[in-house]
């Protein structure tokens, strides 16, 4: 089945324009922790915020709602986001803990609630997982590659990248895009057995894929999750529209082909380690 | 059904392992009360292995090769027991008894202290210094129910044998794996592991070698049926 299990499928912009200013796409991300820390329905979250380096970002785990604004927007390179959930549960004390991540941080939140090795009271604690789509991550000095050798502005002028449109782009010292294609060989090699996607074991998962620039295409996922979508909605978080709104090639149609092309490469690309005498994760490929 | 037969086998270890069975709190009636322990010196006063059959012996702790005690009860338990089960570091990778040198008062001899494979054949694996409360939790009830599918990353080879840091090296960094999660530098309980621009730093001198890093490893085993079919609900 496409995009994994899903209850409901929908396009969703915050209305709070503190939020949306500062968003990558239609804030579901910060929307839905802000308003999940109101209810109660969480006490933290861990998101990956702001460190002293420009654009690397480091694991925060933010108890208000303005530190949870503080970290929105995309950064494309790695936050170890898991690193932080000890952190989480025993220096800051929280019982309820949501955790932001791309579909890989989300299989290992997953993968530590069943078999929380290492974790001591751990791994009960991760109360909701948010998962953003993902195609491929970059390292550190990749993305400084990236932004400063191709498309030639200096890292901390940088306001925000965008990966979409088959192109890289910034708007910093000046706007520059250039073609995916460019950036391809600084992909972390680890993302090239990844199968997913979609963050198809998250409660929810959210991305820009299928919907217009300032809009999120979103997928609830389990019953915890379409529950709080549910009244996050009816307390008018949200603005929804169906996905049928946005018709062939755009929509679902191309959110699927791009998931099937992920799900491909990964494929033959485990098959070439395989042959080369490589480990391969059991259970990735699916 | 008769309920399994169960002996806690204490050896060189610090009796958190133990501590951490009972870290489950009510939960631990469930395990008691699925189960015949028929012996734990902690717990009851069953001096010895008991005659015949037992089901399974969970293990808690390393062998100390000059202590012929030690050397015979873990053989003794071997031919006992249909399942032999490592619980915690020291019995499944030797985790802090590795550092053993001997040269102590008041048996300066003993020197040699080692996981439990080295001697027996080893059934499951339950790493981690001590292994989570959970984790103890959810592998004696998948056991007493027979939910293989969970067993099966315990077993030999997935989680089995595990030693440090350097599993993590070996296993995920060195096939290209790595992604970058964080998991590991969690699930250290010394903080030997730092991430650093997203990958995972290893201090060798604070590694206990205990294991739990590479087995909470999302790339070194991930369960995506389980998680299917338990937590996508
Ligand atoms: C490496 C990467 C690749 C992506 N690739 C795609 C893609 O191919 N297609 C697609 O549709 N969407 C992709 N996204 C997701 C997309 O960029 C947005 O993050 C998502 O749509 C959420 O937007 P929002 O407005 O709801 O989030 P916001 O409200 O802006 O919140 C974003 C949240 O993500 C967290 N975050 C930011 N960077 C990271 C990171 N590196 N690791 C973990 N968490 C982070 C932030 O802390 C914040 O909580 C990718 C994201 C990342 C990090
Ligand atoms: S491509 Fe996969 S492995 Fe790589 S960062 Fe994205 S979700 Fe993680
Ligand atoms: S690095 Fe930490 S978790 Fe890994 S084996 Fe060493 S002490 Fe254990
Ligand atoms: S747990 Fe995550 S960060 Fe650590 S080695 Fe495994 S994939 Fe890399």
């Amino acid at each position: 089945m496409a995009f994994g299990n899903y209850k409901e499928v929908m396009a969703l912009k915050a209305k709070d324009n503190a939020i949306t200013g500062v968003a990558q796409d239609g804030g579901v991300v910060t929307a839905l922790l802000c308003y999940a820390l109101d209810q109660g329905v969480i006490d933290g979250a861990i998101v990956a915020g702001k460190s002293d380096t420009p654009w690397l970002p480091k694991p925060v785990v933010a108890t208000t709602k303005e530190e949870i604004i503080a970290a929105a927007g995309t950064k494309y390179t790695i936050s170890p986001n898991m690193a932080a959930i000890k952190t989480a549960v025993r220096e800051y004390g929280l019982d309820k803990v949501a955790l932001v991540g791309t579909p890989c941080q989300i299989y290992a939140a997953r993968k530590m609630q069943l078999y929380p090795f290492g974790a001591r009271h751990v791994g009960d604690k991760i109360a909701l997982t948010i998962g953003i789509f993902c195609t491929e991550n970059f390292s550190y000095a990749g993305l400084k590659t990236i932004i400063e050798d191709h498309c030639k502005v200096p890292v901390e002028s940088v306001k925000k990248m965008e990966i979409g449109k088959g192109k890289f782009s910034v708007k910093a010292a000046k706007d520059v895009a250039i073609p995916i294609k460019e950036t391809h060989k600084y992909e972390q090699d680890g993302d090239h057995v990844c199968t997913d996607l979609t963050a198809e074991f998250a409660d929810i998962a959210t991305g820009s894929i299928g919907t217009p620039d300032g809009w999120s295409t979103t997928f609830t996922r389990t019953t915890k999750g379409s529950d709080l979508m549910k009244k996050a909605i009816a307390a008018g978080v949200f603005e929804t529209k169906q996905m049928s709104e946005f018709a062939a090639p755009m929509g679902l149609a191309m959110l699927e082909k791009l998931e099937n092309g992920k799900k491909d490469k990964a494929k033959k690309h485990a098959a070439e380690r395989q042959a080369l005498g490589l480990y391969v994760t059991p259970g990735i490929l699916y | 059904m008769a309920k399994p037969k169960i002996a806690y086998v204490h050896l060189s270890g610090c009796t958190g392992c133990l501590v951490s069975l009972a870290d489950t709190y009510e939960k631990l009636l469930d395990i008691l009360g699925a189960v015949d322990m028929v012996y734990n010196l902690t717990l009851a006063d069953q001096r010895e292995l008991p005659e015949g059959k037992i089901d399974i012996s969970i293990v808690e702790g390393s062998v100390c090769l000059q202590d012929e005690h030690s050397v015979h009860l873990i053989k003794e338990a071997r031919e006992k027991s249909g399942l032999v089960v490592a619980l915690g570091g020291c019995a499944a990778t030797g985790c802090v008894c590795n550092f053993c040198r001997g040269g102590q008062a008041n048996q300066p001899q003993h020197e040699s202290f080692v996981p439990i494979n080295k001697l027996v054949k080893v059934d499951a694996y339950i790493p981690g210094c001590p292994p989570a409360p959970e984790v103890i939790y959810n592998f004696c009830i998948a056991a007493v129910t027979g939910d293989m599918d969970y067993l099966k990353p315990f077993m030999a080879g997935e989680v089995g044998g595990y030693h440090c840091g350097c599993d993590l090296n070996t296993k995920v960094i060195q096939n290209s794996l790595c992604m970058g999660c964080g998991t590991c530098a969690s699930s250290c309980p010394t903080r030997a592991i730092d991430m650093e621009f997203g990958r995972p730093s290893f201090n060798n001198i604070r590694c206990v070698k205990c294991g739990a890093c590479a087995a909470a490893c999302p790339r070194m085993f991930l369960p995506v049926e389980q998680i299917q079919k338990k937590l996508m609900v």
